[in-house]
């Protein structure tokens, strides 16, 4: 392979390594707000290490556009002032970024031990037939997706599912149809997180 | 026994637990800073010391110790990183500590800050806990304005920061060394240790990383004094302790006791007995990485020492509690593949052995496993333990090895049937196992 001037050069040519490229996207920049958001979160590492605010910088890209393209992740990378590459290998390593688009509601089932044993895997099954995909999958309508995580820290509360940035608790597989009519209809209103109601819940 | 009351959850249940005013009016809030800014700070790491508060993230290890290790003598400042990063499977008290008595862990970390002379606290919290941080970060500020964090505060000359800092859904960010690669904006794996955290951490600055229930800990023992400390419990595994109860118990939760109380009380008293009062299995004392125990040992006090010398750990006391419906195959399965999903990929023997020993477990538990799988396990769980940077390694075998120990007629039982031989209704009859 020769990168003679002469010669185009396109990545998507001559990519050869068992990674997909992540989706080029339209252009991105920051809004004015996430732009404010983001350098009051640089401030609060010290100067010369402005990657810790990496994480951060990913979040707001993806709340401003659902999920990271490439020109996404080159953003971050010019606020950050490090390489694109960087970004992504961060990108890739944690779980709660993603590189396709998503449904409007993000539906992640607990399946580790303790939900599993009060019925996890058979609310990941209703639930699947419900939504009509199965896990890892978004419908054709784009309102949902469908994924299983590890465990997520309310074994009290199992089984445990987390929508978007919201919680759910004790969803007996019985309910989990319910459930789902429930987001469509009333959206938010269908959590019961318990943070919903801390002032009165113990 | 005297009951015990519990000085960490006491209020959690009330209406408001959360906010500053609760904290000053029923807490004695903030009193604990108040006195600690009127010590130096190498009396602070005495009391602690002194008070023998162990490490309530997993390992155990002797706060006070941690923090006289943190280098003195140097120009560098000097970081606490609060581990707010809770994934262990079957632990859930820091999540309830955050969410109700958060001002008790911010004055634990500007206490903690001052004692080692840092100026900055980052509480590192997992992701998938944004609505927690929420409330930290209104409560926060509100101590901020307050005069609690800052500059010069309560008129001490002293200045502390303390900020959140939010992960991305990473098991492994957990563990400390890749707690501070994470806060520095790399990928959540462990450092090479030595140098420790303590003389080379954050951005390689020295620094103390402690767990949420140890920090919460800190304004209790300047406050009431490290006598008061060790009185409760026994020996050497002295204070309030967080019980995280769940699986097939009438009343999973979080339950605090002091470390003399024995598993059946937690279990039987606390969390109200078995589900549907069907019979124990086994127990998972300490979170899902270490081994388990068995319904003869039910009255093992709940301490490091007693839980260590009973064979397994305490490790995050996230108690997990198995009736006769769950096959130990199955369980073994379940876990191995939590650990194959968040291994970090630094060490080839977990990860490359956390695969396979979960490809092997599907095997068996679909009915399609041979006798030689079984040696096979064995082999592949003895090339991970030990031979990797973190305890991750260790721990993904324990869950492989403690039932092949405990239940090995289990797993003959289904190579020789071809099937799974305990399929408990609760699970799915074709679980759907996404590729990752």
């Amino acid at each position: 392979m020769s990168f003679h001037p002469s010669m185009e050069y396109s990545p998507a040519r001559f990519h050869k390594s068992e990674r997909e490229l992540a989706e080029p996207g339209g252009e991105f920049t920051y809004t004015p707000q996430n732009q404010a958001k983001f350098d009051a979160n640089v401030a609060r590492y010290p100067a010369d290490q402005r990657k810790s605010a990496i994480l951060y910088a990913l979040y707001l890209a993806q709340n401003q556009q659902g999920y990271l393209t490439a020109a996404a992740m080159a953003h971050v990378a010019k606020q950050i002032r490090c390489t694109p590459a960087e970004v992504e290998d961060v990108v890739s390593y944690y779980t709660m970024f993603f590189t396709k688009p998503v449904g409007k509601y993000v539906v992640n089932v607990c399946r580790t031990l303790s939900c599993a044993l009060r019925g996890a895997e058979r609310v990941t099954r209703e639930l699947s037939e419900a939504i009509g995909v199965k896990p890892g999958e978004t419908d054709a309508s784009g309102t949902f997706t469908l994924l299983e995580v590890e465990c997520l820290g309310a074994c009290d509360r199992a089984p445990v599912v987390m929508v978007n940035d919201d919680w759910h608790e004790c969803l007996a597989p019985e309910q989990a149809r319910a459930f789902v009519e429930e987001m469509r209809t009333k959206g938010r209103a269908a959590f019961t997180g318990c943070y919903l109601n801390k002032e009165t819940k113990t | 026994m005297a009951a015990y009351e519990p000085v960490l959850t006491k209020h959690v249940g009330e209406k408001n637990s959360y906010t500053l005013d609760f904290y000053l009016k029923n807490q004695r809030g903030y009193e604990g800073l108040r006195k600690a800014l009127t010590l130096k700070p190498n009396d602070i790491i005495e009391q602690v010391k002194a008070s023998g508060l162990r490490g309530r993230g997993g390992a155990g290890f002797p706060t006070g110790l941690k923090w006289q290790f943190v280098l003195k003598d140097t120009p560098k400042p000097k970081y606490i990183c609060c581990n707010a990063d809770e994934s262990e499977p079957g632990t859930f008290k820091d999540h309830v500590l955050m969410e109700r008595n958060p001002h008790l862990l911010i004055e634990g970390c500007a206490i903690s800050c001052y004692a080692i002379g840092a100026k900055v606290a980052y509480i590192y919290i997992r992701g998938e806990f944004y609505h927690v941080q929420e409330i930290l970060e209104a409560e926060i500020e509100k101590a901020y304005k307050a005069g609690y964090l800052g500059k010069n505060i309560l008129g001490s000359g002293f200045d502390c920061d303390v900020y959140m800092h939010r992960g991305a859904g990473a098991y492994e960010a957990g563990e400390e060394t890749a707690l501070i690669e994470s806060l520095e904006g790399k990928r959540a794996q462990p450092r090479i240790k030595p140098p420790f955290p303590a003389v080379a951490g954050l951005y390689q600055c020295p620094t103390a990383v402690n767990n949420v229930e140890t920090l919460c800990n800190v304004p209790l023992i300047v406050l009431n004094g490290p006598e008061w400390f060790t009185a409760i419990g026994p020996e050497k595994n002295g204070g309030p302790k967080l019980f995280c109860i769940s699986g097939h118990v009438k009343r999973p939760g979080v339950y605090e006791a002091a470390m003399n109380t024995t598993l059946r009380e937690l279990i039987y008293d606390r969390a109200g007995g078995m589900l549907g009062d069907r019979p124990l299995k086994a127990i998972i004392p300490g979170g899902s990485s270490v081994p388990l125990m068995l319904p003869d040992q039910l009255d093992t006090p709940a301490s490091f020492d007693a839980i260590q010398k009973a064979g397994s750990l305490l490790g995050s006391a996230g108690l997990i509690v198995l009736d006769d419906t769950v096959c130990m195959v199955w369980l073994a399965m379940n876990l191995l593949h939590f650990y194959r999903h968040e291994s970090c990929g630094k060490c080839t023997p977990c990860r490359e052995g956390c695969d396979w020993l979960f490809k092997l477990l599907t095997r068996i538990e679909s009915g399609e496993g041979q006798p030689k799988d079984l040696d096979l396990l064995f082999g592949v769980s003895n090339n991970i333990v030990g031979k990797t940077l973190c305890a991750f390694g260790d721990a993904a075998a324990t869950p492989v090895l403690s039932t092949m120990k405990l239940f090995r007629a289990e797993y003959e039982a289904h190579v020789r049937e071809g099937r799974c031989t305990l399929p408990a209704p609760w699970r799915a009859a074709h679980p759907m196992l996404a590729a990752h």
